[in-house]
Parts: C-alpha cells; sequence; structure tokens
C-alpha cells in the first residue's frame, strides 16, 4: 500500500470542501457573536465598579478555562434548561463567547488608547454619554484595533475543529470520516492542514500589512 | 450535589495526564519558542527559512489537525505508534514553540541597542552578548506574553481527549456524563473549575517569576498584565 | 604634553581618507587625521557634524565605506593571512577592540548585572582574568571614582553621575591604550558635570591611556586636551592646540561656532 494515494486524495477534495463551508460558517458567525458581545464587555468594564468586578470576573473565567469544555457545557446543559439547540448553533455560540473575552480585551486597550483630552473635549459640548461613545470614541478605537481582531478571526477559524467534540462535520470532522472509512488518514490529514494553510497564511500576511499600516497602540 | 465525591475522585485519575502533559508541554514549548525564536534571527539565511517555515506551518495549521495527523498519520509514515502521551506533548510543545518563538523574537528585538554597543565595546562575542546582556533583558520582556502561552497550552490539553488520552476533560465527557446525564451541570462546573484553578496556578508562577526578573534588571514589576500582553494579539 | 614631541613615534590612532556615507548622506570623506600615543584630542564641531561616527568607526560599531583606520599600527577593517590582505573576520576586529574602550553619552549600563557585574563581566570572559583579580580591579576602580561602596548597587538605583562614573571604570577595567569619549557629560544634570569632568582630568594625567574625546564643554576641552579638531561638514577644518584654537582660530567658521557656544 502507497503511503500517498493521489487518487484517494483527489476523491477526498468533495468532503474537504463541504467541511470548509461549514467551517466558514462558524467562523463567520462566531466572529460576529465576538465583536458585539467584545465590544459589550468592553463597554461594561468601564462602567461602576461593581458591574467592572463582575465582567472582569467573567472574562477572566473564561478566558481561563478550555473553549472544548465550554463547548460541551453549552452542548450538555442547554437541554437541561428545556433548550435544544443544533450542534453548530451551540458551537458558534461557544466560538463567539469565548472570543468576546478576547476581543474585549482588544477593544478595552484601543479605547484606553483615545486620548484622555477626547474626552474632555466631547463632555465639554455636553456631547449625551451614548454620543460620545459612538460619535467620537468608538469610531477613533475600532480602526485601531482592527489588526487584532483580524488575528482573533485566524485564531477562531484554525480552532473551530474541536467542534467534532459535538459531532460538528467541518474540515476536520468529514476528513475523519472518509479516512476512517478507508484507513486512509495521511491524505486526510495531510490534505486538511494544508487547507488550514492556505486560508489561514494568506489572511495573516493581510493582517500583517494592516498592523504595518495603522499604528497599533 | 451528593455525587460531588464520585465526580471529584473520577476526575481527579485525569488529573495526572492534565498536568504531565501542561508542565512537559510548556517545557518543550520553551526549549522550541528559545531555538526557533532565535533561529529567526541567525545570520545564516537556511537557518532562518528553517525556522520561519516551522513557525508559519504550525501557526498556520489547526492545532486540532496537527494533533490527528501526528496520531493517525506520523505512524503509517514511520511505521510505529508513538506513546499516545508523548505524541500529545509533542504537538503541545511543537504548536505552542512556534508562537512562543515569536514571542522570544520580539523581546530580543526589544532590548536596546545601544546595550549590545555597550558590549560590543568590551569587546564581548556574539554569543557572549546574546547570553550575558541580551537575554537577561529579553526574558523580563517575555514573561508576560509567556503566561499568555502556557494557559492556552493549559486550555489546549483538553483536546487530547479526542485521542483517547484520558486526561480530565475525557473522564467528564466519557465516564461522568454518561452515569449522571442530569447533572451535566455540576460536572461540567467542577472541570471548569478545575482548569481555572491550574491556570491561576501558572499566573502566580509567572507573577512571582516576573517579579524576580524585573528586580535582577533593577526595575519595579512591569505594569504590563496578561489581559494587555494578549491584547497585543497572542492567541 | 605638546603634541610636537610625539610626532616621531608611531601613531596610536590613523585616519587615512575615511569616507562614510549613510545612505546618500556623506558623513565624512577624504578624512585623515592621527593621534600619538599618549596624546589627548577634543573633537569639537556643530551638531551633525560627523563626530560621534568618528567614534563608533573607531569602535567597530560601524564600517567605512573607504580608506583605512588602525589602531596601534593594525588596521581595523583588513588582516593579513598567509601574506595577503584580507577582510578583517570577527576575531581580529575583536582583538583590536580590546584595545580600545568607549564612554556613551547614556552611559549604557547592563541594568542585569550590579555594579560589580558590570565592572568583571569583561575582564573575565573576555580577558580571562581570574574572578578574584577581576574583583580587586573593580574594587581599585570604583574607589578611583569615588563609588567604592556602591559596588553592589544596581545601576538603576545611582544618579546619572554615578552611573558614568560607573561606565568610566567599566571601560577602565579593560586596561585600553585609547579610551574613546561621546559627549560623556551631556546627559547629565548640570550640578554632576563638573565631577565627572574633574575625575577624567585625573585619569588622564595619571595615566598614560590616549584619549579622543567629543565634548561640548569647552573649558574641558581647552584645560585636557593636548590638541583640539573643529569638524564641520565632515571634514578637520582646524587642528591646533588648545591654547591657539580658542583664542586666536583661523578659520571663520571656528570663530562662528565658538562665539554661538559661549554664548549659550
Ligand atoms: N545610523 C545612522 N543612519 C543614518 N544617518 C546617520 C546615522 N548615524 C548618524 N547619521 C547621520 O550622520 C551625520 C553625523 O552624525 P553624528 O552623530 O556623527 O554627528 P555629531 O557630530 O556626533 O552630532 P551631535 O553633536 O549632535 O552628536 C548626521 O547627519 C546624522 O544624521
Ligand atoms: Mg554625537
Amino acid at each position: 500500500m502507497n503511503v500517498w494515494d493521489w487518487n484517494f486524495a483527489g476523491q477526498i477534495i468533495p468532503a474537504l470542501l463541504n467541511g470548509l463551508r461549514i467551517t466558514l460558517i462558524a467562523t463567520v458567525l462566531g466572529s460576529l457573536i465576538a465583536f458585539v458581545l467584545g465590544l459589550v464587555l468592553a463597554i461594561l468594564g468601564r462602567g461602576p465598579r461593581p458591574v467592572r468586578i463582575v465582567v472582569r470576573a467573567i472574562v477572566e473565567f473564561i478566558r481561563s478555562t478550555p473553549l472544548l469544555v465550554q463547548v460541551y457545557f453549552l452542548f450538555f446543559v442547554l437541554p437541561a434548561f428545556g433548550v435544544v439547540l443544533p450542534a453548530l448553533t451551540v458551537g458558534v455560540l461557544a466560538l463567539g463567547v469565548h472570543y468576546a473575552t478576547y476581543t474585549s480585551e482588544v477593544y478595552r486597550a484601543g479605547i484606553d488608547a483615545v486620548p484622555r483630552g477626547q474626552w474632555e473635549a466631547a463632555t465639554a459640548l455636553s456631547l449625551p454619554r451614548t454620543r460620545v461613545w459612538t460619535g467620537v470614541v468608538l469610531p477613533q478605537a475600532i480602526p485601531r484595533v482592527l489588526p487584532a481582531l483580524g488575528n482573533y478571526v485566524i485564531s477562531m477559524f484554525k480552532e473551530t475543529p474541536l467542534l467534532i467534540g459535538i459531532g460538528v462535520l467541518d474540515i476536520v470532522g468529514q476528513v475523519r470520516e472518509v479516512g476512517g472509512q478507508s484507513f486512509r488518514y495521511v491524505e486526510a490529514y495531510t490534505l486538511a492542514g494544508l487547507l488550514f494553510l492556505l486560508l489561514s497564511y494568506p489572511a495573516s500576511l493581510a493582517v500583517r500589512r494592516l498592523e504595518r499600516r495603522r499604528a497599533v497602540r | 450535589m451528593d455525587n460531588l465525591g464520585t465526580f471529584l475522585s473520577v476526575l481527579s485519575q485525569g488529573l495526572p495526564f492534565t498536568i504531565i502533559a501542561t508542565v512537559a508541554g510548556i517545557l518543550l514549548t520553551i526549549v522550541l519558542s528559545f531555538v526557533a525564536g532565535l533561529a529567526l534571527m541567525s545570520s545564516s539565511k537556511t537557518v532562518r527559512v528553517i525556522s520561519r517555515i516551522y513557525v508559519e506551518g504550525l501557526r498556520g495549521t489547526s492545532e486540532v489537525v496537527q494533533l490527528f495527523w501526528i496520531f493517525f498519520a506520523l505512524p503509517v509514515l514511520v511505521g510505529f505508534q508513538i506513546v499516545p502521551i508523548w505524541a500529545g506533548i509533542l504537538v503541545l510543545g511543537l504548536n505552542h514553540g512556534a508562537y512562543g518563538a515569536e514571542i522570544v523574537r520580539g523581546a530580543v528585538q526589544s532590548v536596546p541597542r545601544a546595550q549590545v554597543e555597550g558590549a560590543i565595546a568590551l569587546s564581548m562575542t556574539p554569543a557572549q552578548r546574546m547570553r550575558r546582556v541580551i537575554l537577561p533583558q529579553a526574558v523580563v520582556e517575555m514573561l508576560p506574553s509567556f503566561n499568555n502561552l502556557f494557559i492556552q497550552l493549559l486550555k489546549s490539553t483538553a483536546l487530547l481527549s479526542f485521542v483517547s488520552i484520558n486526561e480530565i476533560t475525557r473522564q467528564a465527557q466519557q465516564v461522568l456524563v454518561p452515569r449522571f446525564n442530569p447533572q451535566a451541570f455540576q460536572i461540567f462546573l467542577l472541570l471548569l473549575v478545575m482548569y481555572l484553578i491550574m491556570s491561576l496556578v501558572i499566573t502566580a508562577i509567572m507573577r512571582t517569576l516576573e517579579r524576580v526578573a524585573a528586580a535582577r534588571v533593577g526595575r519595579k514589576p512591569s505594569a504590563r498584565s496578561r489581559s494587555q500582553a494578549t491584547g497585543a494579539g497572542i492567541a | 604634553m605638546p603634541s610636537v614631541e610625539k610626532s616621531g613615534a608611531d601613531p596610536m590612532i590613523a585616519f587615512d581618507g575615511v569616507e562614510k556615507r549613510f545612505g546618500d548622506n556623506v558623513v565624512l570623506s577624504e578624512l585623515s587625521f592621527t593621534v600619538a600615543p599618549g596624546e589627548h584630542v577634543c573633537l569639537i564641531g556643530p551638531s551633525g557634524s560627523g563626530k560621534t561616527t568618528i567614534l563608533r568607526l573607531l569602535m567597530t560599531l560601524e564600517k567605512c565605506d573607504a580608506g583605512t583606520i588602525t589602531v596601534g599600527g593594525t588596521s581595523l577593517s583588513h588582516m593579513e593571512k598567509n601574506g595577503k590582505l584580507v577582510p578583517a573576520d570577527e576575531k581580529h576586529v575583536r582583538d583590536v577592540r580590546k584595545r580600545i574602550g568607549m564612554v556613551f553619552q547614556q552611559f549604557n549600563l547592563f541594568p542585569n548585572m550590579t555594579v560589580r557585574g558590570n565592572l568583571v563581566e569583561a575582564p573575565t570572559r573576555v580577558l580571562g582574568l581570574s574572578k578574584d583579580e577581576a574583583d580587586a580591579r573593580a574594587k581599585e576602580l570604583l574607589d578611583l571614582v569615588g563609588l567604592g561602596d556602591r559596588i553592589d548597587s544596581h545601576p538603576t538605583q545611582l544618579s546619572g553621575g554615578q552611573q558614568q562614573r560607573v561606565a568610566i571604570a567599566r571601560a577602565l577595567a579593560m586596561r585600553p591604550d585609547v579610551l574613546l569619549l561621546d559627549e560623556v557629560t551631556s546627559a547629565l544634570d548640570p550640578e554632576l558635570v563638573a565631577g565627572v569632568l574633574k575625575l577624567l582630568s585625573d585619569i588622564g594625567s595619571s595615566t598614560d591611556i590616549t584619549f579622543l574625546c567629543v565634548t561640548h564643554e569647552m573649558g574641558f576641552a581647552r584645560d585636557f586636551s593636548d590638541r583640539v579638531m573643529m569638524f564641520d561638514g565632515g571634514r578637520v577644518i582646524e587642528d591646533a592646540a588648545p591654547e591657539k584654537l580658542f583664542t586666536a582660530p583661523e578659520h571663520e567658521r571656528t570663530q562662528a561656532f565658538l562665539h554661538a557656544v559661549v554664548d549659550r
């Protein structure tokens, strides 16, 4: 038996692409949650002291524990509360919440980097609080943090395969099935790895370009 | 909560695997980070290219894929199966070492040029300059980022449950949940708390090291916290 | 010690047709001068005229684009191998460097070592002195610079003036033939300047080290040096004994420069 069978490699391609579709869906939806929830956490993190402490504790807890366990947690615990969701939805939720704790730190750094004078100027104009955020602070903070957010999207993309733990058929889930049927793992996992590299390496080069163009912090 | 004792004892059976994988993974990560990080700055182009391929290759492919590759593809290529826990440690170390290499490179390059020139003016060899002057100062810069990286590594040990290593996540998911399904909430909460405690231990150790290292270069402990180091984009 | 006396000996430092460019910016061109053994030479001139660059070339922190530089008769850029002149390797450069010490404007002490560590590091590792020898030398030098009681301090616990004294001691610990000083007092608070300059004068008069100093302290240049070289636009425009250069400068650029400096 040859170590590498081109014929078989060719047969895997459709499964890979099928899995890629799921992986991309999970990444895009997960990122959306992470972007929005992270911003909420970052803004709450600047709220009154009790809120700040609770938010920080939650963020630390989620950041310090494995995403896989959080995925299991949601998958096995939600039904007990009568919430039965498809595995992919659970996965997206877990990815989004987990990465929101990372993005909240990114936003926090970006917000901290907005000069104090900007807040003071906005206050001097008696702008309402929400307008200070949406009109003055965030438009300055968010462009600065785009590269860091981009890096987390790439990280999330590479972490979606752990959703196979709850039966989501992403790239790895697909090739695991195909490889398992014929006991040909070399082609399956090598191609899966190359597919990840093919997408994430150019993406991280693009982020680095963006990083160099905008001075981050 | 009457089953708490059972939960604890079943999870504890997995603890040695989690701890061994974490500690050995961290040690391998440190070695690879320094070797690859210094190689990234080598004067030899070949060495630079090889280390760059290692770093980008391991950062660019998914850790789960790397794990399956070493468990299922590598044995076909080399003709034998590595002891699972060793293979697990190898993946953890190789993967996080690639991230650590960039930490080492960044920290070494952040040491002011004037320090190097001070050492040149004393006729030190390039190796002496690196070992005696640059690295001791760079290590102070690296520690907060390494703290993050080690916690990422601890979290990654949960992936070893995919390849039948009986660490704590697998104990919970394969042993406890099938038996006590209605109590999944308690089981996973307990599991999460165990991880939290281990990452607090890592942070406590790293903070102590940061203080010691900062004192050795005559600085107050750095204000840069672990979370800020993450904000800079290490994931 | 007037320079005339020494002109018969081989020079300690010799620049011959040296050119240095940074990109398109020609910083030094066709620069030639010599410094005799034991001579004290000060370089003065406006900012950006290339004074630091000269010291950095000597310390091999920069490479020159044309011409040759020799220290004690040994070329910095070339060495003899099987009777042929070949580009210098790292070891050759290091051997020349051992004869040269340098004190920087910003001190450049190693923060990861104590004062003692800073002083014994290179003597033990580069010169191969035993720990005890290096330690004795460190103590002796720290006494000389007036910091005998600070041997176990961290550089960051010292004032700027004290750090600069340690840096001077560190350079002397290598027993250099040549000492390069680049504006060693310009990062110091005004009240600390005099003490450091006094220390340098004492060292100058009690050793036979060859000094090449860049300074903006005209009083120091006048008292300390045997010769002063005025730089402008990458060339020496006036080279004379301090008595002459400071009282009756020939070149009008020198006059203008001295005016500007004294008026400050
Ligand atoms: N590393 C470098 N890269 C590019 N240009 C440089 C570099 N170092 C020095 N230069 C340029 O070389 C010229 C001479 O610099 P140098 O530092 O030798 O001047 P200087 O006489 O010591 O001035 P100062 O009195 O301000 O210290 C300047 O125009 C400077 O901009
Ligand atoms: Mg200068």
